[in-house]
């Protein structure tokens, strides 16, 4: 199977990524290289495995969840430390473009 | 005594503790090796912040309040963030970037008064963009040098850390492994390094790249060095990461002087054939005769779905990075477009002038594994033949204490070689790969060199928890030979 323009315009949009043209190229014929080693993978028989997430997992044996902390706040409040590295900061907050007219 | 760069990371602390010299001293002989960034290792020094740290560690010891490495230097890799240094993750879009806070593996390291290890940091080590790479040719601040030989790659992603501990500019740095990215260039680079079990140490503050792979680990010149390290790294990080193991911090160094005799050493035939070139395997062979030598046995083992592991790792991690990545988006931190027409084409501009092309790429590949209709074949497959590779090393370790390779089939190559075929590199991730998705321990210790007197990496990779045994087999090799005591030229 390979890969199509198409499919990298769709992929590079729902990656939020702007590709010039001869890059979207390179892209393609890059990708569509590495797919060639991927199709093997469809022949392996994985009837009854189970998927792997995490190696936690297989390392405890039995299929376990990974541990959530108490919903409670946790971290102080370091607004001006955290926005320091932002690029448009204004009264404390961040700025976009405008989404709404 | 020994010239103070030339000291590792035991020496230093005993030297610090006897008071033969002071971390001010210490810290300004390898600030004055770092001068003029050799190799291009550095992305961030500040001589200000690194002295203001010794002079801390030399009141700690004056006082009695020294931490077990008080005094000692380390670099960062990049990925690890930093209150005091800028963290870029080897990448534009992080250009400048500084955190509000020190990540839990730099924190246990550091200031003692913070329940750390006493250590001082020299500054930040160059890195493939996010972790991404096996040559350190993807940083966005340009290549590292090896410096065994200066027009050669010194591996990746964490080719700063390793070039820095080859070349002496620091005695130890931290690495992050995700498919060998602490094997690799410690083997190519001639130092010993170790990627623990997967969730011993925390991953909190170090910059995602694929979650279910990431883990931090010491790189530095011996076995020895790197058990201290580990042992200040690792531990229960609850409260902060998800993945971090429920399991007590360990002492690494206690099972150094174990011997050998008996031990079962696992020679996986995968690791052995015709990809391997014929001066990486005849440093493996002469490596496994000592082992041999010293009282452990020699047992063939199969992992048979070794080939497979490169699929499946490039499927995988890029999944987790196309998710993990999308927070650089131009909004809460680093680099955002000039030019922009509304907020998805500042998102769209910004991701596309901010990541260089093989982090793009694997956002892509990500991005399209985990699109409806492609989920199933790709995405659910790889993560089902990844526990069936889990599961081959369960097998293996039933007959076997220890699992021994090379670490790559070749040894560092030329600057530049596989600038056009990205695959080249993946490739050649094919003996790491495999125990990082298993999440085994696995390390890489020098034993000699192949061609153009390039270093060589023998692999050791142990079951679950076993870091002490893969430290004390690396010990007990280094006690009888001396390749991790080799430096380059020059240098």
């Amino acid at each position: 199977m390979s890969l199509n323009d198409q499919d990298i315009s769709r992929i590079a949009n729902l990656a939020r990524l702007e590709l010039q043209p001869d890059e979207q190229a390179r892209m393609l014929s890059k990708i569509n290289d590495f797919f060639g080693i991927v199709e093997q993978i469809r022949a392996v028989d994985t009837t009854g495995i189970v998927p792997m997430a995490h190696p936690v997992d297989a390392m405890q044996g039995a299929h376990i969840e990974l541990r959530l902390r108490p919903d409670v706040a946790s971290e102080p409040n370091q607004r001006d430390l955290n926005q320091r590295s932002a690029p448009a900061v204004e009264r404390g907050l961040f700025l976009v473009p405008k989404v709404i007219e | 005594m020994t010239t103070l760069h030339d000291m590792g990371v035991a020496q230093l602390a005993q030297a610090l503790q006897t008071k033969q010299a002071s971390a001010v001293e210490v810290a300004t002989a390898f600030l004055a090796r770092a001068g003029g960034n050799p190799h291009n290792t550095f992305l961030d020094i500040d001589s200000e912040v690194t002295l203001a740290q010794a002079q801390a560690s030399d009141a700690r010891i004056a006082a009695g309040t020294a931490g077990p490495l008080e005094g000692v230097p380390i670099a960062h890799k990049d990925v690890f963030v930093t209150r005091d240094f800028t963290t870029t993750a080897g990448s534009k879009i992080l250009s400048g970037y500084r955190s509000p806070f020190d990540a839990t593996v730099v924190q246990k390291l550091g200031a003692s008064e913070l329940g750390g290890a006493g250590m001082v940091t020299l500054g930040k080590v160059n890195c493939d963009e996010f972790a991404m790479g096996s040559a350190n040719e993807n940083s966005a601040y340009g290549a590292v040098n090896n410096p065994w030989d200066t027009s050669r790659i010194p591996g990746g992603s964490s080719g700063g850390s390793a070039a820095a501990v080859a070349a002496r500019l620091a005695p130890a740095a931290t690495g992050t492994d995700t498919g060998g990215s602490i094997r690799q260039p410690a083997s190519f680079c001639g130092i010993t390094g170790i990627k623990p079990t997967y969730g011993r140490a925390s991953r909190y503050g170090m910059i995602a790249y694929a979650s279910s792979l990431d883990q931090a680990g010491p790189m530095a010149r011996s076995a020895e060095d790197c058990a201290l390290l580990l042992s200040a790294m690792c531990g229960p990080d609850l409260d902060r990461d998800s993945t971090s193991l429920d399991v007590p911090a360990e002492n690494f160094s206690a099972k150094l002087g174990d011997s050998l005799a008996g031990l079962r050493i696992g020679i996986p035939k995968e690791f052995f054939g015709e990809g391997l070139a014929a001066d990486v395997r005849t440093a493996i062979d002469a490596a496994l005769k000592t082992l041999e030598a010293q009282g452990a046995k020699l047992v063939p083992i199969t992992l048979p779905r070794t080939e497979l592991a490169i699929p499946v790792y490039y499927i995988i991690a890029p999944a987790e990075a196309s998710s993990n990545l999308s927070r650089f988006d131009g909004v809460k931190f680093g680099h955002r477009a000039k030019d922009y027409t509304d907020l998805v084409s500042m998102y769209k501009k910004t991701r596309a002038e901010g990541f260089g092309e093989e982090v793009k790429r694997r956002i892509m590949t990500g991005a399209y594994v985990l699109s409806h209709g492609y989920y199933d074949a790709y995405y659910l497959q790889a993560q089902k033949i990844r526990r069936m590779i889990a599961d081959d090393f369960q097998r293996a370790f039933a007959e076997c204490d220890v699992i021994a390779g090379p670490v790559a089939p070749t040894v560092a190559w030329k600057l530049g070689n596989n600038a056009s075929d990205p695959l080249a590199d993946y490739l050649a991730d094919i003996f790491t790969l495999p125990a990082s998705l298993a999440g085994l321990p696995g390390m890489s210790v020098p034993v000699g060199f192949g061609a153009d007197q390039m270093p060589v990496g023998l692999q050791l990779i142990g079951n679950y928890l076993q870091e002490a045994r893969l430290l004390n087999v690396a010990h007990q090799y280094q006690l009888n030979t001396d390749f991790h005591n080799a430096k380059p030229e020059g240098v």
